[in-house]
């Protein structure tokens, strides 16, 4: 049994092939540089290496989103059509949860979070140990997802590249109960991913599409427009 | 005997998800298309991260269907072509993505096709291209003359300065009122219409193949406006038929002079606008009566469609332009000759 898993759901890029139980190998970069230009010379790339053929992988995990909308589709582009090519299962897990396996283990919550500007995140709560999720993965103000993180009164592993830009209002709001993780543990890497996945149920390779957590701008604003036609 | 080709051509580049399997770049076997229009038609327009999600839904299944229907298992393929620009970034990068990892699946050649050498190919499904050739290339995102001395040799002669002559189209129909897509409105009003209002005619300096068409549309949009300021009713009819014989009779004139001073043995039209029913009469009529062969394509393969990428793939895959697992979408890509 050969894993293929690939994570683009935000600027990092990961991917990695496990086999049997043991990581092959593994690849993290995170360089902006744009998904599409290299996700798939990468996954050549590291197959060469591993000697691993196209027709030997007998899953593909793929990190669903939420995240960047154009790194979650290119990711998942590539995986259900490699899926639906070599007739093999598609695996799906949230991108929050992978980065969420950098706090594996951690005494307390674990909360991965990606940038979405304007002071929102896409952020979700889980559980150190098990990774249970303790609040649903969502596109949040982050003030406010922050508030019912409080609430709980745990400690807290934020971890994820943005950390970074929203370091200042964690620790103003959360104090000593909130940690970060260290700068090597903040990328998604895909070894965590492939295993989540293992744990996850098939889906049909033609139904599966990104989990966005949001809806587009277009249709907020045509359902504010529809709404303002009711009153 | 050569042995024949077949191609699998993927388009994903505005709102169509299409996909197709084309044998020696001259037959259709198999031409699937997912049409989004439905699902803009709210918004007015493409919206272009809507369509984005549509195409993600839609790829693997049309891919499928278009195999499914050619009795076409992946490993018979030649190659893959694949629409890599110019488009909406977003909706290019599903094709592109879907395409090099099915190419990679099945360790097929990969393809990238210009969106215009595709509309310009469509042509040669129904009718083999004769050389030294003229192609008008006219919808909502493209208008543009075009001549070919010999396959894969696009030398861009005339285009348009401003809008495409389809996005005019679509604004002018916003004003009368008309639905989205509001071409084929127009077409059909200005087809019933009695009378024309007279719009100018934009010919640009003497000499010049290039087009403008947004000043005709401000045209249109001032006697509307100068209408409503007076009071006056407006026929809509009668708007629409003067908005179409100005484009017409520009877009008629502009592409004969051209036929004629580049001594073309062929003219063909191309592109969602090509299917226009004014435009078609007016072209079909002015050169038959030069004595020019002249030819669109039928209606589905004047709109997008993944067989014209296919069909332009396969002059390139015959080159060896291949391309590889870095090819990316390229929403500005210029047209350039396969030499």
């Amino acid at each position: 049994m050969i894993y293929l898993g690939i994570d683009t759901s935000n600027s990092p890029l990961a991917i990695a092939l496990i086999e049997d139980g043991t990581v092959l190998i593994e690849e993290t970069s995170n360089l902006k540089i744009n998904h599409s230009l290299t996700a798939m010379p990468a996954i050549e790339e590291m197959m060469k290496k591993a000697k691993v053929l196209p027709a030997d992988l007998t899953h593909i995990a793929v990190a669903e989103g939420p995240g960047s909308y154009t790194g979650v589709r290119i990711g998942l582009t590539i995986a259900k059509t490699l899926a639906w090519s070599l007739k093999i299962p598609l695996l799906t897990v949230s991108s929050l949860k992978v980065l969420a396996a950098n706090g594996l283990g951690f005494d307390g919550l674990v909360c991965p979070i990606m940038d979405a500007r304007r002071g929102t995140a896409f952020i979700g709560l889980y559980e150190g140990v098990g990774l249970e999720q303790v609040l649903a993965d969502q596109h949040s103000d982050v003030k406010e997802f922050l508030a019912k993180v409080k609430e709980l009164g745990r400690p807290v592993l934020f971890t994820g590249v943005d950390v970074v830009l929203h370091k200042a209002v964690i620790s103003e709001m959360l104090g000593e109960t909130a940690q970060f993780s260290s700068v090597q543990n903040r990328l998604p890497r895909a070894s965590n991913l492939i295993m989540l996945a293992q744990e996850s149920v098939e889906i049909d390779v033609h139904h599966a599409v990104p989990e966005y957590r949001r809806i587009t701008e277009a249709e907020a604003n045509y359902n504010k427009a529809q709404e303002g036609q009711a009153l | 005997m050569n042995k024949d080709i077949y191609i699998l051509g993927i388009e994903t580049s505005c709102d169509e998800t299409a996909a197709s399997v084309v044998k020696n770049g001259t037959e259709i076997i198999s031409n699937v298309v997912a049409s989004q229009i439905e699902s803009h038609k709210r918004f007015g327009g493409v919206v272009p991260e809507i369509a984005s999600r549509h195409h993600v839904e839609q790829i693997t299944l049309v891919i499928e269907e278009a195999l499914q229907l050619a009795n076409m298992e992946p490993h018979r393929l030649d190659a893959v072509a694949v629409t890599e620009g110019p488009g909406l970034v977003g909706a290019l990068l599903i094709g592109v993505n879907a395409a090099k990892a099915f190419a990679f699946a099945h360790q097929l050649p990969l393809v990238g096709v210009h969106h215009i050498a595709g509309h310009i190919y469509a042509n040669r499904l129904e009718q083999e291209m004769e050389f030294p050739l003229l192609a008008l290339v006219i919808s909502g995102g493209h208008t543009e003359l075009i001549y070919m001395k010999e396959h894969g040799d696009f030398t861009v002669i005339g285009e348009t300065r401003d809008d495409a002559a389809g996005e005019a189209y679509d604004k002018v129909a916003r004003t009368l009122n008309l639905p989205y897509p509001g071409g084929p409105h127009i077409d059909r009003l200005a087809h019933a219409a009695d009378k024309a209002v007279t719009f100018p005619r934009i010919w640009l300096e003497e000499g010049s193949y290039d087009f403008s068409f947004s000043g005709l549309k401000s045209s249109v949009l001032n006697y509307m406006h100068n209408a409503a300021q007076r009071g006056e009713e407006v026929a809509p009819a009668h708007v629409a038929a003067g908005f179409q014989n100005s484009v017409v009779e520009v877009v008629t004139g502009k592409t004969m002079r051209a036929a004629e001073e580049y001594e073309v043995r062929q003219v063909i039209a191309a592109g969602g606008v090509a299917a226009n029913k004014g435009l078609r009469h007016s072209l079909e009529a002015a050169f038959k009566a030069k004595g020019i062969p002249f030819y669109i394509p039928s209606l589905p393969l004047c709109t997008d469609n993944a067989a014209m990428i296919a069909a332009a793939g396969t002059i390139m895959y015959e080159k060896g332009l291949y391309g590889t697992m870095a090819m990316n979408g390229r929403p500005g890509m210029p047209l350039m000759s396969w030499i």
